[in-house]
């Protein structure tokens, strides 16, 4: 425990790093399958078959991530997911019945009897919505430092529907790659239409968060740091122009580069997310409880990290793993 | 604190964790009984075990999504409604909570997707194996939750430091005294409560005319599964209550509805506790029996709730009728199963008639029983988790510390939200499962999960 000097500054550190970036791979994978979700209205009933195929061997794992991190919060720094929480009350609530909805439609719509499935797949699509509004709305609120104010709300009502628009278009990223034909031109529609939701939502929040705090400000704006800190803008921009000149020309002869929005898209997630957490960094409730006035004891922090080195690695291998038995284009989905 | 706000709480967390263990009810076992069918495929190749496992991995999936959803619901419900108690023994619980979603949770969510979809695409040894590794998820999420669980009821290996718990013995913790006792006591219900669906969903495919290979092979192993294994369940459950007698005698007390500490105390089969005037009306016993099945001697002596009042009036035992109640509903339950299953052995086994020598009454009864495992386990769960009130973690916290200071009516219009989305899900799953049992029944195929795309193949089959 003592290795590396202070347990109670590196622990919570660490736990801060693992939380985050299990935040950051749920947002992507789940990301992209809620995206597919809020796409459903505007494909027709075979396009929605492919479609649930193309996510239904990973949904379920994409979605313990959720858990993952949340339970990391729990875990590593109980008093912040307690303020937290309690703050996001009814956001939490709605997505809570958001994920019960389209978790169910999945298995539901292949199963209740046909003339049923037109209300699974709406419990499906309504399900996604629901959740995707109800994050983008928490990540607002969480933004503005989690006050229930007028402004806040309004700031948060924008971010949700930025958000929603990013998980279609990085779902819209996804059915490129694992659909063909007809439904991937489609798709590659959807994804023309969502990147401006992606592109102000980050734009929204790089601009809101500096603002609502003086240090977060300070520690974008000064000198040299806002050198240092240049690259991040500024690839994202050129991830955003990479995007759009490619997604101009899909689908290529051959299938090429399919896999490559997707990666895009990640790529830009990835960036705004490191942005928020170089924002935020050392508070894990905004601008009142540090990591390390939150973090467990580290007794218990490192019975975790024990647990956790051995396996994590384990799981992104079987994730992996499942990944490629699933590679390809979406085929139907049997059970034998 | 408001009260209300404390006692909405309770519903809502009552309701959400009802509805989940449901499902965790039925997959911890099923993971199991179709490892069995496809190992017995394996094996001897017969179609059979086969069509027994195809039928059964669609009610797998299907509960093992009610099982994830309604448990992410979980994870946020100690934050939102019990901040106090991570704040209080987070520390504890923290690492098995944690503990549970590493080794459990990725391991059945990720293996779930080979094992439902990866049969044409891995080879069958990886297949068995996606199989095995459910299966063993799920019975690992079971160990760390009912260890959590255990520890609030019988908590060792910390010490409280600043009003905080601080563990000093992880082996003590996930060792607690009362963890062997109900983890096996919870295994031993899921096995049970899959064992009767699957025997009253099959008697029912076979009482419509689905009298298949499959059909007949599943509803023989579920009937002599439950018989062997409800006896074993009798006596683990006998364990358990004399290891709760040991560490939490107000339970005890309020499972017999015991008021008074006596020795030669009676079984009392009815009665209605009066909670205001301390004594119980209109009671029936048979006299010593409760002293003798607690203590092993009729003359024994046994705690009574009276014991666990404060001088100061404090009532430091939980309401006697919800806990007097449903551990008879679940003794009930089990008694019942264990008439069931033992009769309907006895008439397959009778000159090796099969399923065949059960007779419609029988096949009845066994479709009505269909759902007998989740009103046991429920009850059961109902008499420990009620029974352990007041207190949240047995003498270390109470649940009125733990409840956050939410507004009664946004937990109220929450509350009712969930309550409306379970009741329709509950609806539809059991609606969905008999569905499933008619399609079968009418020799439809089940197998193809979604249409394939025209281009793919020409004869589409009708979507499901």
């Amino acid at each position: 425990m003592y290795y590396f000097g202070d347990p109670t500054i590196w622990l919570p550190f660490v736990f801060a790093g693992l939380m985050g970036a299990s935040i950051l791979i749920y947002v992507v994978l789940d990301g992209f399958d809620l995206g597919v979700g809020v796409l459903f209205p505007f494909a027709n009933e075979d396009e929605k078959d492919r479609m649930i195929a193309s996510i239904g061997p990973f949904w379920d794992a994409n979605e313990t991530w959720l858990v993952l991190a949340v339970g990391l919060l729990l875990v590593a720094f109980p008093s912040a997911h307690g303020a937290i929480l309690t703050a996001l009350y009814l956001p939490v609530a709605i997505m809570l019945i958001g994920l019960i909805l389209r978790g169910v439609a999945f298995e539901f719509r292949a199963k209740a009897p046909a003339p049923h499935k037109r209300l699974w797949n709406n419990a499906f699509f309504t399900g996604s919505l629901m959740t995707s509004l109800s994050q983008g709305f928490m990540l607002g609120m969480y933004v503005m430092g989690l006050e229930w104010t007028w402004i806040n709300v309004a700031f948060a009502m924008l971010t949700a529907v930025f958000l929603t628009v990013g998980y279609s278009f990085i779902g819209a990223t996804w059915v490129i790659h694992k659909t063909s034909d007809a439904l991937q031109i489609k798709a590659v529609e959807w994804a023309k239409g969502g990147i401006w939701g992606l592109v102000l939502g980050i734009g929204a929040i790089s601009l809101a968060t500096p603002f609502v705090s003086a240090r977060i400000f300070d520690k974008w704006f000064s000198w040299p740091e806002a050198i240092y800190l240049s690259p991040l803008p500024i690839l994202s921009a050129l991830l955003v122009f990479w995007l759009w000149s490619m997604l101009r020309k899909m689908p290529y002869a051959g299938d090429r580069r399919s896999w490559q929005p997707f990666a895009a898209a990640t790529a830009l997630w990835v960036m705004a997310f490191g942005g928020m957490a170089y924002s935020f960094y050392p508070y894990v409730v905004p601008e009142q409880i540090t990591i390390y006035e939150a973090a467990s004891a580290p007794e218990s922090l490192f019975i975790i990290l024990i647990g956790t080195c051995v396996v994590l690695p384990t799981i992104m291998g079987y994730t992996v793993l499942s990944y490629v038995i699933f590679r390809g284009k979406a085929t139907e989905l049997r059970y034998d | 604190m408001e009260l209300e706000t404390l006692l909405l709480s309770r519903i809502q967390f009552a309701a959400n964790i009802s509805f989940h263990i449901l499902f965790p009810t039925i997959t911890i076992a099923l993971g199991w009984v179709l490892l069995f069918f496809k190992l017995r495929y394996n094996r001897t190749g017969e179609e059979r075990w086969m069509e027994a496992y195809r039928f059964w991995v669609k009610i797998f999936a299907l509960s093992f999504a009610m099982g994830v959803v309604s448990g992410i619901t979980m994870s946020f419900q100690f934050g939102t409604n019990w901040p106090g108690f991570m704040e209080k023994v987070g520390n504890i619980a923290g690492p098995l909570l944690a503990y549970e979603i590493m080794t459990a949770f990725f391991l059945e969510a990720v293996f779930l997707g080979i094992m439902l979809f990866g049969f044409s695409r891995v080879p069958n040894w990886v297949h068995t194996l996606a199989t095995f590794l459910v299966a063993f998820g799920t019975m690992m999420s079971a160990f760390w939750i009912i260890v959590l669980n255990s520890w609030m009821h019988t908590p060792q290996g910390f010490e409280m430091i600043d009003g905080v718990a601080h563990a000093t013995d992880w082996s003590a913790i996930i060792f607690n005294p009362s963890m062997p006792y109900r983890f096996t006591h919870m295994v031993l219900a899921s096995f049970l409560t899959v064992s009767f669906l699957i025997a009253g969903v099959s008697a029912f495919r076979w009482l419509i005319g689905g009298r298949t290979e499959g059909v007949r092979v599943a509803m023989k192993t579920a009937i002599i599964a439950a018989a062997v294994l409800i006896p074993v369940q009798i006596l683990v459950g006998d364990f358990h209550g004399l290891n709760t007698k040991e560490y939490q005698p107000a339970k005890v007390a309020a499972m017999e509805g015991n008021w008074e500490t006596d020795t030669g105390v009676p079984l009392i089969l009815f009665a209605i506790p009066d909670e205001e005037a301390r004594e119980n009306r209109f009671e029936i016993g048979i006299p010593k029996l409760a002293s003798f099945i607690l203590t092993h001697d009729w003359n024994g002596e046994v705690k009574g709730l009276n014991d666990f009042v404060t001088e100061d009036g404090e009532v430091l035992h939980p309401r006697v009728s919800p806990v007097f109640w449903s551990f008879r509903v679940m003794v009930g339950t089990g008694l019942l199963m264990l008439l069931v299953s033992w009769s309907a052995t006895y008439m397959i086994m009778r000159r090796k008639r099969g399923i065949e020598g059960l007779p419609k009454p029988m096949l009845y009864g066994l479709v009505g029983m269909s759902f007998s495992g989740w009103l046991a386990t429920l009850a059961g769960w109902y008499t420990t988790e009620i029974g352990r009130q007041p207190w949240l973690v047995q003498g270390v916290m109470t649940t009125k510390e733990a409840v956050a200071d939410v507004p009664a009516p946004l937990v109220l219009s929450t509350l009712i939200a969930y309550l409306v989305v379970y009741a329709a899900l509950l609806f539809a799953y059991i609606f969905v499962i008999f569905y499933l049992a008619r399609k079968t029944a009418r020799g439809e195929d089940i197998g193809t999960r979604i249409a394939p795309s025209p281009a793919a193949a020409p004869k589409a089959m009708p979507a499901e």
